[in-house]
């Protein structure tokens, strides 16, 4: 057989997605076997496949596909009934659909045949057992088949309408059903042609106004027009030095085009959550019916779409935690009937967008994790000693089960439960820029809660520079930047200190390990100074970057800014280079590297054998309140203030000769805009104003968000601190909400709203 | 059919390398190195929003390395996606007789052997032909060419 490649291609692609939905119908029809719909889809989808391998030459496939066509034939036509044998000989039938398909792909041809057994069997039960079904016809006419039952769904009509009807056909009136029931007034002609119409639609699949494109062929487009978008940034910038009004219009539309192309290019990769989901009613059927368990998947959200790649990353981690939530989370019908819920487990799945990103939710309606068992194996694998055990909240056990190796499974399946899986779980969705929770009740369920970026091809990243060279980290993983000071000891900055050799940050009463991005790119010049002890101290910023559940800081050369950048795989040859997960190309046209952040971690020995990441040995005093709000601690002068660090966009040293006035208020340029700015310590110390000290060349500046969108200017920024702090309102005065007590310092909390330069005239009126 | 190759100059050498296997060829492009990358690997360079890696044989083929950086590109397909090789000088495209390929001097040590798919005669003048599907081969260990077999200067050829 000399079939054209590409037909046998279109065939294989087109029949696994065939195979998937008949997977899906057969679940449906287990539940309602009586749906003439699902019935007749069903029929449509075997036929389909048979149809095309009888032209394309694949005789087994025609000879199994040909066999469960005929039972499905009787289905149909209600000559046999529904029946449990009956759908288990069609699920295998889409497993050897399958599976054929499979060797297709692989051998380009069937192989040896295989599957006579399957085929004597959907012969032997195309035999009607022992009742017999009405006559086809009679059945058929007197349910008015697909077309009837729409109108009848509809509330049109009622069900004696088609009887009648259908009789006066037997009586022999040539008239369609449709036009009987016109005649007689029942229904509107119109209804009866839209339901026509529909009918046509489930007939002849809404495949047609669908063009099957090539994945590279997408991608393609993907590159060229983030190299569309550098060239246009490109001709923004020449054509603002032309300063020629007719081409600033020109350019004007390129610039807006381009963005809407880019946006609709990129929106051409990304797919609904529901073609992965569609695989899981299979999977918990196979798994429950094999555990003697009853489970039913639910769906919500099914449409959300999320990028291929994405998908592609979530899929086996979500069948994963699937498996597992049959297998150990949703007991046995007994087990259930005596905790008073119903026998048949259910299994919730949601998706949607929120922020930016697609959350996917699992939860189970089973036995919920056996916290105390959590606990008992924790101190058995000496993961933790008795005391800490004891003393361990809910949420801190639960988080155990991420460990690798780590199962409370009483038995070990050979479905789950050999303590592989959720560590392999959160590393998958961690790599992706993602994050993974886990809650659980006892007795009521276990809800696993998955966040994923919406693309994988734009991720904001921080661009930081190192040796002349620019390198991205994944905002995902960034938690916090931290400066270093190479004179060390107090003020706002931080500094590098030796815990046996090894070099640390103390951060909030922790120590957290430090690397250096000098040393792991092998950087020559730098290599292992930083890292000694009593070398000189480094400067720099600490990067603080989550791996796991393990932090670390990076210590980076210089910091650059935040950007979209669109990844794109490293070139030929370099697959062996774990430290970098992709490429980006930077807004002047060259190429940057995507730092791996667990590569990195690995590479540091952070996440490893026996490897101790952010240690709590060091807590003297520092109250580390994980329910607070954060707060970013500020000095100015002697004073220390504070602000919600959710309204902090960014910490900037700027300039001081870039300060302007305009019009009475004090601005400096800053990313293309302009930024008021408040002087905190003049504002809150007017005597101070008269005399002041001469400014520094540079100035802190915190950056707030909007609504405030200003620049406060301050002389230290010192630290983060998450706080529950008690807010002493005698402290309140203009600019200041109260007074409180962080880190054993007297702390006054900023009124931003006060402070918002359209209103600082209320605070402190500024002389000419 | 003819064969044709498209001819380029790395240090002394003259190389050849199938015009169909050549995608493009650049002119001076900044390179972003790749740190702990295998040597030989140059870095990436921006090939028109595609992210290409870039080649240096020169340390392959026994020679020191460049003074600056390369002034121009020659970008061939190498089954593993598109590689650009560092040359010092682009030369013609030369038609060759398949049939006159020549296995590569014995002299010609193993590493450098490794990447070439033979020898073509050009004017009495040896040309060798590269293998673009063994550029990004890592080099066997211990197997340096020692530089003991000199090609032909480009102007030999003309």
């Amino acid at each position: 057989m000399d079939e054209s490649p590409d037909l046998v291609e279109e065939f294989l692609v087109e029949g696994y997605e065939i195979v998937d939905a008949l997977d899906a119908d057969l679940l449906a029809l287990e539940r309602d076997p009586s749906d003439p719909v699902l019935l007749a889809s069903v029929f449509r989808r075997v036929h389909s496949i048979k149809g095309a391998c009888g032209f394309l030459g694949f005789l087994q496939l025609e000879r199994v596909t040909h066999a469960g066509e005929n039972l499905l034939s009787l289905l149909r036509d209600r000559t046999l009934p529904w029946s449990p044998p009956i759908a288990g000989a069609l699920l295998a039938l889409a497993d050897a659909i399958r599976l054929l398909l499979a060797t297709i792909e692989e051998t380009g041809a069937e192989g040896a045949p295989r599957h006579d057994h399957l085929i004597a069997t959907l012969s032997e039960l195309q035999a009607p057992a022992e009742q017999v079904a009405l006559p086809a016809h009679a059945q058929a006419t007197a349910e008015g088949g697909l077309f009837g039952q729409m109108l009848v769904q509809r509330g049109l009509i009622d069900a004696d309408d088609i009887k009648f009807a259908a009789h006066e056909q037997q009586l022999g009136d040539p008239r369609h059903l449709g036009e009987i029931l016109v005649d007689r007034g029942r229904v509107s002609s119109e209804d009866v042609l839209t339901a026509l119409h529909e009918q046509e639609a489930h007939r002849s699949g809404l495949a047609d106004a669908t063009v099957r494109i090539g994945v590279e062929v997408l991608d393609g487009l993907v590159t060229l027009v983030s190299e569309l978008v550098l060239a246009r940034n490109q001709v923004l910038q020449n054509a603002e030095a032309v300063a020629d009004a007719r081409l600033t219009r020109t350019v004007g539309r390129l610039d807006v085009i381009t963005s809407e192309l880019q946006e609709a290019v990129l929106g051409t990769r990304m797919q609904p959550v529901g073609t992965v989901w569609s695989r899981f009613p299979r999977i918990v059927r196979d798994v429950a019916n094999a555990r003697g368990k009853q489970a039913l998947v639910e769906m919500v959200g099914a449409e959300t779409e999320v990028d291929r790649t994405i998908l592609e990353a979530i899929r086996d981690p979500l069948t994963h935690v699937v498996r597992n939530a049959v297998d150990h989370g949703i007991e046995r019908p007994e087990e259930r009937l005596a905790a008073g819920k119903p026998p048949e487990g259910r299994l919730l799945l949601r998706a949607w967008h929120e922020g930016g990103q697609v959350h996917l939710e699992i939860s189970d309606d089973g036995a919920g994790i056996d916290v105390d068992a959590v606990r008992r194996t924790a101190v058995s694998r000496g993961l933790l000693d008795a005391q800490e055990a004891a003393s361990a909240g809910e949420r801190e056990l639960l988080q155990l089960v991420f460990i690798p190796g780590f199962s409370t499974a009483a038995q070990v399946t050979n479905l789950s439960g050999r303590g592989v899986g959720m560590d392999v779980v959160r590393t998958n969705v961690e790599r992706i820029g993602g994050a993974i929770d886990l809650s659980s009740e006892r007795g009521l369920g276990t809800t696993l809660k998955v966040r994923v970026p919406l693309t994988l091809a734009i991720i904001p990243g921080l661009v930081v520079a190192q040796a002349r060279e620019r390198f991205v980290l994944p905002q995902a993983s960034l938690n916090e930047l931290i400066r270093l000071d190479p004179g060390a000891g107090g003020g706002g900055s931080a500094a590098v200190e030796h815990v046996a050799g090894a070099p640390v940050l103390r951060l909030r009463g922790r120590l957290l390990p430090l690397a250096f991005l000098a040393d792991l790119l092998g950087d020559a010049g730098a290599a292992g100074v930083h890292a000694r002890p009593g070398g000189t101290g480094p400067a720099g910023t600490v990067a603080v970057l989550t791996a796991g559940d393990r932090r670390f800081g990076l210590v980076v050369g210089e910091v650059r800014d935040v950007e979209e950048i669109v990844v794109k795989p490293l070139g030929a040859g370099l697959s062996d280079v774990r430290l970098f997960s992709g490429a980006t190309i930077m807004g002047d046209g060259q190429v940057a590297l995507i730092l791996d952040v667990v590569a990195l971690a690995q590479r540091t020995g952070v996440i490893g054998a026996g490897a101790a990441g952010e240690s709590d040995e060091v807590v003297p005093g520092t109250p580390d309140d994980e329910t607070g709000d954060e707060l970013l601690l500020l000095g100015s002068g002697d004073r220390r203030l504070a602000v919600p660090l959710a309204s902090v966009a960014r910490l900037e040293e700027l300039p001081a000769a870039a300060c302007e006035w305009a019009g009475g208020q004090e601005v400096i340029r800053y990313r293309d805009e302009i930024l008021p700015l408040v002087r905190v310590r003049e504002l809150l110390d007017p005597t101070l104003r008269p005399d002041r000290p001469p400014a520094s060349d540079l100035l802190q500046v915190v950056v707030l968000t909007a609504p405030w969108r200003a620049g406060l200017v301050m002389d230290a920024i010192i630290d983060v601190v998450r706080a529950q702090a008690t807010l002493h309102p005698e402290g309140r005065r203009p600019g200041v909400l109260g007074s409180m007590v962080l880190q054993g310092r007297v702390t006054d909390l900023l009124d931003l709203d006060a402070l918002r330069p359209d209103r600082v005239a209320l605070v402190a009126p500024r002389a000419g | 059919m003819d064969g044709r190759l498209c001819t380029f100059r790395i240090d002394d050498l003259v190389l050849g390398v199938d015009v169909l296997e050549v995608r493009e060829v650049l002119r001076s492009r900044v390179i972003t190195p790749v740190p702990l990358a295998t040597e030989g690997i140059a870095g990436l360079l921006n090939l028109r929003g595609e992210i290409v890696t870039a080649v240096d044989l020169r340390a392959g083929f026994g020679r020191p390395p460049a003074d600056g950086p390369a002034p121009a590109h020659v970008v061939v397909s190498t089954g593993e996606g598109p590689v650009a090789l560092a040359v010092d000088e682009v030369g013609e495209v030369l038609d060759v007789d398949p049939a006159a390929l020549q296995p590569p001097p014995a002299t010609v040590a193993p590493a450098v052997r490794a990447l070439l798919l033979g020898t073509h005669l050009i004017g009495g003048a040896p040309l060798l032909v590269l293998d673009p599907r063994r550029v990004l081969a890592r080099p066997p260990s211990g197997a340096r060419p020692s530089g003991g077999w000199v090609g032909t200067p480009i102007g030999a050829l003309r």
